[in-house]
């Protein structure tokens, strides 16, 4: 065991000797190689991230929300719905919501307007998400007039700025008083945009949403679960079909690693008979060569790896973002919070270090098997 | 559901896998046909040296399969929030009916080349190559065994569909629930712990005396097995128990989950390592009387055999030290 | 020591350049004494060579080494043989280039897995005996000829070997360096070693160190 280990330690002595003596030549593969680590883990890392600031949002959203259908379009909840409903075992809480879009001129940007169910928000106030303060300027206490689409002009005064934290989804929002919303929006009395419900069993929420189909036919449940579903499939689907486009990527990497392996130099092939002249085995060029492709695959993935982290966690992934994000007008800028996956990892070392192991597999088979008597026969 | 990245990953790598065997296998019907020690023309040596290709071929279709199979998992577990009713990896593999047994053949696949690197480096070691062919009529078994994995995965990750409702670790493993899975983690912690202690002591008790005195190979080998399914049995019906610390959570892939702080690697790293060497120990066995292989093959088997009971003897020690460490107390005292 | 038993080698076999260089040797070759294969270049010394140093398998015939049959062993055994009991000094030296004086000696016994430290003096130990102590950590392009010749012949004792084999170890040498090179052969032998070497320098065959002379035309021994 020992006898083992000191060999694998001086064959990795003269691997890391002989990458240092062609530096040049292994520089430009350890680049291309740390690119392609670059680019799929930027990928990665980010749709990972995105999952999860999605997780987090959806956390704090109701279990169930009931929409009601008018010629299969989403209408306004009419009075009394909320009655209809009454009670149902394992729901907590019921409340109708207040919600809705307003598109500003002034930036080109959809808002979202809401009025949250406690009295949050005193009227003629406004509590604004980051986005919205940002584009147009706004700060605690400063007054902000929109014209409504009834095109009256209504003012505001700003009370607060919503917090940073999950900004994905409340950077476009706008908080105001019920009575302010549907003064703006000219809504009618009693009615509300749709239900939320909140159940505490994740297990009994089919069985409310059955029952809630049943009581009011009109209209549509949406369970939490499967906006979460939906939204990671997108999340995944996109992140899938991004490495499907850059399997091209992939590929063309696995035949530079092929090239570059079975290309080898006069000075390298003379170097391998000498070996294996002076007692070195076939097996051993092999095990030698597999821990240069092993160092090289190290070095690349975790320069690549790093460089994708710094990019996407520090700088936000400007160079992904508009393919993978996908978002509405209003961009929101949201800072992403660092996770790393360990599925991510191993997956991501299947899309690299794989491909590239195994292109170089053969070439260096070929090269170990170097006849021995060629270095007595220059 | 194909552009999962996961799941791209897992089929080219099983893809990949089998293209190169595939590629590979005319030249080891070439080495069958033609392999002549005796002779010293040139293309005997290049048959040898071919040989060295597929012993580095096949530790790496085994070191992938290994990989793969913890990927396999992984992605399983991750994509149930994705399936109705799937709260971990065994949801997703309920989705369809191809699931579990690409998981099992994944599995098998792994064991297999890990024999088969077993018996190809006791053959390297005796001058004339004793097993040559025999090694690589069982190369040429290997490649239709990874191509029916790739297969499996194929089918089971195409026909995994969104809107299936499948069904959980909860109902898979309760005690109400019909089916081998169910009726293994319906056993009472008592007999499964008797079951799994004894199996563990059984294999790890053969592998030693194998390592001692070279008998009792076949035995060791079949022990090993046993072991293998022994301990996830113990798994389902005791250990998943106390590491959930819940009477009902039977589930043999939670415990790989962060959750439960990844304990169940632990478990299953060193499993799997004694139950390969095990298995190797049994595919060495056949061939212990070949002249050229006396020296030889005791000493590996030998030493596979140890590699095998200390490996049994640490599953038996972590998933005791899950059980004492636990709140859980299922067994009266 | 070693025994050649009708010993022929073909290279392009079954291809229409196919040549035999060697074409039935019959020759042994004693222990402890300094053998030399001379001949004219393509006369088949240096494939004689490398049969009797393992480096390759006669196409037919047999090799015997100390009583053990070795001609029919795959490489991976012939390689084990080679490296605990051959040491090579080449006409070109064969050095790796980049590396020092020391790392080179050292190559041979990698993998052997012998421990580094180990392994270090002794191959420290060798430059010292052969005056290259102050050069060890030169890189080996950087040496002169005569010294990157003692760094080969270091290089092919660090493992021990019973026998040495050079071939034309004067061919890039002067005079003075020819001779000196003898002198160390002279040297080696006296502690036991065999020493098996073609050349076709007068001052190598003609020498009192050389105990016989083998000659060879056309892959055939023609007189002792």
């Amino acid at each position: 065991m020992n006898a083992w280990i000191e060999k694998q330690r001086h064959l990795i002595d003269f691997t890391l000797a002989s990458l240092a003596r062609r530096r040049t030549k292994n520089l430009g593969l350890l680049l291309v190689y740390a690119l392609l680590v670059f680019v799929l883990a930027s990928v990665a890392l980010y749709t990972h991230a995105l999952r999860q600031e999605a997780a987090r949002v959806l956390e704090r959203s109701p279990e169930v929300i009931l929409q009601r259908m008018v010629a299969g379009r989403h209408d306004l909840i009419p009075p009394g719905y909320l009655e209809r409903i009454g009670r149902i075992r394992g729901v907590q809480q019921i409340e109708g919501r207040l919600w809705g879009y307003y598109y500003d001129p002034v930036v080109k940007a959809n808002y979202t307007f809401m009025a949250p169910a406690a009295e949050q928000v005193k009227a003629g106030t406004l509590v604004v998400g980051p986005a919205v303060a940002r584009s147009r300027g706004l700060a605690p206490g400063n007054t902000i007039s929109f014209r409504a689409y009834s095109g009256k002009l209504f003012a505001f005064t700003v009370a607060g700025v919503l917090p940073h934290a999950s900004e994905l989804v409340s950077a476009d929002l706008v908080l105001m008083s019920e009575a302010d919303f549907r003064a703006f929006f000219e809504y009618p009395a009693g009615h509300h945009t749709d239900i939320a419900l909140s159940v505490a069993n994740p297990l009994e929420v089919r069985t409310v949403a059955a029952k809630l189909a049943a009581a009011l036919p009109d209209s549509r449940p949406i369970l939490r679960e499967e906006v979460l579903r939906t939204y990671a499939s997108i999340f995944d689907w996109r992140e899938g079909l991004m490495l499907a486009l850059l399997s091209a990527a992939i590929f063309a990497f696995a035949i530079l690693a092929w090239e570059k392996a079975s290309g080898l130099s006069a000075e390298e092939k003379r170097e391998i008979g000498i070996l294996k002249a002076i007692g070195w085995e076939t097996g051993d060029v092999i095990k030698m060569k597999l821990w240069e492709g092993g160092l090289i695959s190290l070095t690349a993935f975790l320069l690549g790896f790093v460089a994708a982290y710094v990019q996407v966690f520090r700088f936000g992934a400007p160079l992904f973002e508009p393919v993978l994000k996908g978002w509405a007008v209003l961009y929101p800028r949201f800072e992403l919070v660092p996770a790393i996956d360990g599925l991510q990892v191993a997956t991501l070392f299947f899309f690299t270090v794989f491909p590239y192991m195994a292109a170089v597999l053969v070439p260096i088979w070929r090269a170990a098997i170097t006849d021995p008597d060629s270095a007595m026969r220059s | 559901m194909l552009f999962q990245p996961a799941i791209i990953a897992l089929l080219l790598a099983s893809g990949v896998a089998v293209a190169m065997l595939a590629a590979a296998a005319p030249f080891a019907v070439q080495v069958i046909r033609q392999w002549d020690i005796a002779s010293g023309s040139e293309r005997q040596l290049q048959l040898e040296r071919r040989t060295y290709l597929f012993s580095t071929l096949a530790a790496f279709v085994m070191t992938v399969q290994l990989i793969a199979l913890l990927l396999f998992v992984f992605n399983a577990d991750r994509m149930s929030v994705m399936f109705v009713g799937a709260m971990c990896a065994v949801g997703t593999l309920n989705v369809n009916a191809w699931g579990f047994p690409a998981l099992i053949a994944q599995m098998a696949v792994f064991f297999l080349a890990a024999t088969w690197l077993a018996v190809n480096h006791v053959d390297t070691r005796a001058p004339d190559y004793p097993l040559v062919r025999i090694k690589y009529a069982l190369l040429l078994l290997l490649l239709p065994a990874l191509a029916f994995a790739f297969g499996l995965q194929l089918k089971y990750f195409l026909g995994l569909k969104a809107d299936v409702i499948t069904s959980c670790c909860g109902s898979l493993f309760s005690g109400d629930a019909k089916g081998l899975a169910a009726e293994v983690a319906a056993l009472k912690p008592a007999p499964a712990m008797l079951l799994f202690y004894g199996a563990i002591a059984v294999s790890a008790g053969l592998t030693f005396a194998h390592a001692r005195t070279r008998r009792y190979g076949y035995a060791a080998a079949a022990a090993s097995a046993g072991a293998f399914a022994a301990t996830l049995v113990g798994v389902l019906s005791f250990v998943s128990l106390y590491i959930y610390e819940h009477p009902n959570h039977h589930c043999p892939f939670c415990i790989l989950k962060p959750e439960y702080g990844h304990q169940g690697y632990w478990l299953y790293v060193p499993l799997f390592a004694a139950t390969a060497a095990g298995l190797g120990v049994g595919a060495l066995q056949p061939f212990r009387r070949v002249a050229s292989l006396r020296e030889v093959l005791p000493t590996v088997s030998r030493r596979l055999a140890s590699i095998a009971a200390i490996g049994y003897l640490l599953v038996a020690m972590i998933a005791t030290y899950f059980v004492l460490q636990s709140n859980l107390i299922l067994i009266g005292h | 020591m070693i025994e050649l038993k009708s010993i022929r080698k073909a290279f392009n076999q079954g291809r229409p350049n196919e040549f035999w260089a060697l074409n039935g040797i019959d020759l042994t070759i004693e222990a402890k004494k300094v053998t030399a294969f001379r001949g004219p270049s393509g006369s088949g010394k240096t494939t004689l060579l490398t049969i009797v140093g393992c480096l390759a398998r006669p196409t037919s015939g047999r090799v015997r080494l100390a009583e053990d049959d070795i001609s029919g062993l795959p490489e991976r055994f012939l390689t084990d043989i080679r490296r605990s009991t051959f040491g090579f000094v080449f006409q070109q030296f064969n050095l790796i280039k980049g590396l020092s004086a020391l790392d080179n000696v050292m190559l041979p016994a990698f993998p052997t897995g012998r421990p580094h430290r180990e392994l270090r003096e002794r191959s420290e130990s060798l430059l010292d005996r052969l005056k290259l102590a102050h050069r060890r950590e030169a890189r080996v392009e950087w040496l002169s000829g005569g010294e990157q010749q003692r760094v080969a012949i270091a290089r092919a004792l660090v493992n021990d070997p019973k026998v040495l084999i050079a071939d034309e170890p004067t061919a890039n040498l002067d005079t003075a360096l020819s001779r000196e090179f003898m002198g160390i052969l002279e040297n080696l032998n006296a502690e036991g070693r065999t020493v098996i070497l073609t050349s076709h320098d007068p001052l190598v065959v003609e020498s009192a160190a050389v105990h016989r002379v083998v000659s060879m035309r056309d892959g055939r021994l023609t007189e002792d």
